[in-house]
């Protein structure tokens, strides 16, 4: 499999400025960072508030440019200006703020907003808007007013106009944290459907842990590095290193955790709810 | 009693074609000093109803009752509610704005027209409740982490001495250290001051762990008010409600599924796993 994302020694710094304007301080937000990401590949991205994250995912979208080292999206190089569109074209970008995003009066208008920039002709706009919005299930909303929407169908909206770009990899950039329960899952649910149906490799920034059981690939980050990259369960089974790095596990993860620390024999090497249900009923039956 | 609600109702845009009843008859009892959380799924009604818990709404029909005021009343002094009850909006630090962060604290109680002495006192009160160090009285409130920001902002509306405190959302988007030091301190603040806390949250697992009672919303009425313990119980009705049930909850109900002797009613992991501990403990 090709990597979509190819990241070496990447450095991004900012700097805060005195009253006189002077450089008073250099930000190192990310680090000489290694990073490769598969075509196809379900990346979830955690890491504190300030841990990098979210510069690196407007990285991988050509929104800011790295101070040293590269950035590769599907082998073009973030640096060069002339790879601006085709890259933004391959790795789309869903924010936090559903608001924020949405243009048009028309849920079919607003997703049609991208491929017509892209200079896409009519017929064909028509068939990707269309799609889009089937994709992400909301084919009845299509011309609904996108105002009236709930939270978790506006976030649906938002994927669907990246989706009309007809993307290969979709960056989400804690795309849940302003939704309800129900909210959520809908976002999830569509993203992961994405990832299995259509192939789209897909890096998921979130603070919810549960959000990422089900990923192929958990990536933690702190002081703009990577500390931590693995399967979910290897990652989360960690739970004294996840906690001192500011962060949870998910449920079932604790609850083993919290029963180690009651005497008993559990491993937290259980992330679902439903391998936890089993582990304690196998558990009552051999006690 | 802190907030009484009698038969409120609340349309927006009455008489034109956009017309939406938000909240409808609603009936509601807030005694001073109770920790309540409310929740419901976006366009409930939920953020409805808390503005008129300082007068930024009234009611189209019925009487909102605000520490013995009414907010028909005409003689009413809004700014007088507004100081009792403190309301944090989401995102509560897109509304800093000073250069310092003792300044920024500094806005409401000056506001007040307050005393240079007494201004002073209150803010290093309300900066020492939220846990923001002497130290960093002067540095500029945009240097601040997600979740320190936010906690100055809390910072602003504390130093007001509210009777009422309401947080819209306090936790959206704060990483989980950023979220348990915030819940640590309101639950801290309820605890020392005793005043009355209304927190509005989409995370069931925060709300489970605070609070004494939970008001659900749904479709502009209130649809389930009990202790979290009983409201919870109802995991099959809030999920229909685009709500859940703590994860916790699910874990001990499919235990007593399968028939092992387990609580149902748990609300933390802690509690869960002391529970389950015990029952296998008593196996042997």
């Amino acid at each position: 499999m090709k990597e979509i994302v190819k990241s070496r020694g990447l450095i991004y710094e900012y700097y805060t400025h005195n009253e006189r304007g002077e450089i008073e301080a250099t930000n190192r937000a990310l680090d000489r960072l290694d990073l490769d990401i598969k075509q196809g590949e379900f990346v979830v991205i955690l890491g504190h508030n300030g841990s990098g994250k979210s510069t690196l995912a407007k990285h991988m979208n050509a929104i800011l440019h790295p101070t040293g080292g590269t950035l590769l999206i599907k082998g073009m190089d973030t640096k060069d200006e002339e790879n601006l569109w085709d890259i933004r074209q391959t790795a789309g970008m869903v924010f936090q703020n559903p608001d924020n995003q949405i243009i048009a009066a028309i849920v079919e208008e607003d997703v049609a907003f991208g491929p017509e920039n892209l200079g896409v002709e009519p017929g064909e706009i028509r068939k990707r808007v269309d799609e889009a919005v089937a994709a992400v299930q909301m084919t009845e909303y299509m011309t609904h007013s996108p105002n009236l929407l709930s939270g978790g169908q506006k976030q649906r909206i938002a994927i669907a106009g990246v989706l009309a770009m007809k993307p290969e990899c979709i960056i989400l950039d804690e795309p849940t944290a302003m939704l309800d329960p129900l909210g959520r899952k809908e976002v999830l649910e569509t993203v992961y459907k994405l990832n299995k149906e259509e192939n789209i490799t897909i890096i998921h920034i979130t603070h919810y842990m549960e959000e990422a059981i089900n990923a192929d690939r958990v990536i933690v980050m702190d002081h703009g590095q990577i500390v931590m990259d693995g399967k979910p369960k290897e990652v989360f089974s960690q739970v004294d290193k996840l906690k001192s790095l500011g962060l949870d596990v998910p449920p079932a993860t604790e609850l083993a955790y919290y029963m180690q620390k009651e005497g008993i024999d559990i491993s937290t090497e259980i992330i679902s709810i439903e391998e936890m249900v089993d582990k304690i009923w196998q558990l009552y039956l051999t006690e | 009693m802190a907030i009484i609600f009698n038969g409120v109702s609340h349309v927006y845009g009455e008489g034109s074609p956009f017309k939406r009843v938000a909240i409808n008859n609603i009936n509601l009892h807030i005694k001073k000093g109770e920790f309540i959380g409310i929740i419901g799924h976006t366009g409930s009604g939920k953020s409805t109803l808390i503005q008129h818990f300082n007068g930024l709404l009234k009611p189209t029909e019925g009487e909102v009752i605000i520490l013995g005021k009414n907010l028909n009343d005409k003689e009413l002094s809004l700014k007088e509610i507004r100081q009792k009850v403190g309301l944090v909006f989401q995102y509560p630090e897109h509304q800093l704005f000073e250069t310092t962060i003792f300044k920024d604290v500094a806005f409401g109680p000056e506001n007040m027209g307050l005393s240079k002495e007494e201004v002073d006192k209150r803010v290093r009160e309300a900066l020492e409740m939220v846990g923001i160090g002497e130290d960093m009285y002067d540095k500029s409130p945009f240097d601040l982490s997600g979740g320190q920001k936010r906690r100055v902002a809390i910072a602003g509306v504390l130093a007001m001495k509210p009777e009422i405190l309401i947080l819209d959302e306090p936790t959206a988007g704060l990483d989980p250290r950023g979220r348990d030091e915030i819940l640590g301190q309101i639950q801290k603040l309820h605890k020392s001051l005793g005043i009355t806390v209304i927190l509005v949250s989409h995370s069931m697992e925060d709300i489970a762990k605070l609070v004494d009672r939970i008001i659900v919303m749904y479709k502009g009425r209130i649809a389930l008010d009990g202790s979290p313990a009983k409201v919870f119980k109802n995991d099959k009705e809030l999920e229909k409600m685009g709500l859940a049930a703590p994860q916790i909850m699910y874990i001990m109900k499919a235990l007593r599924k399968k028939g092992l002797e387990v609580p149902v009613d748990v609300l933390t992991v802690e509690e869960g796993a002391k529970a389950i501990a015990a029952l296998l403990k008593s196996q042997k």
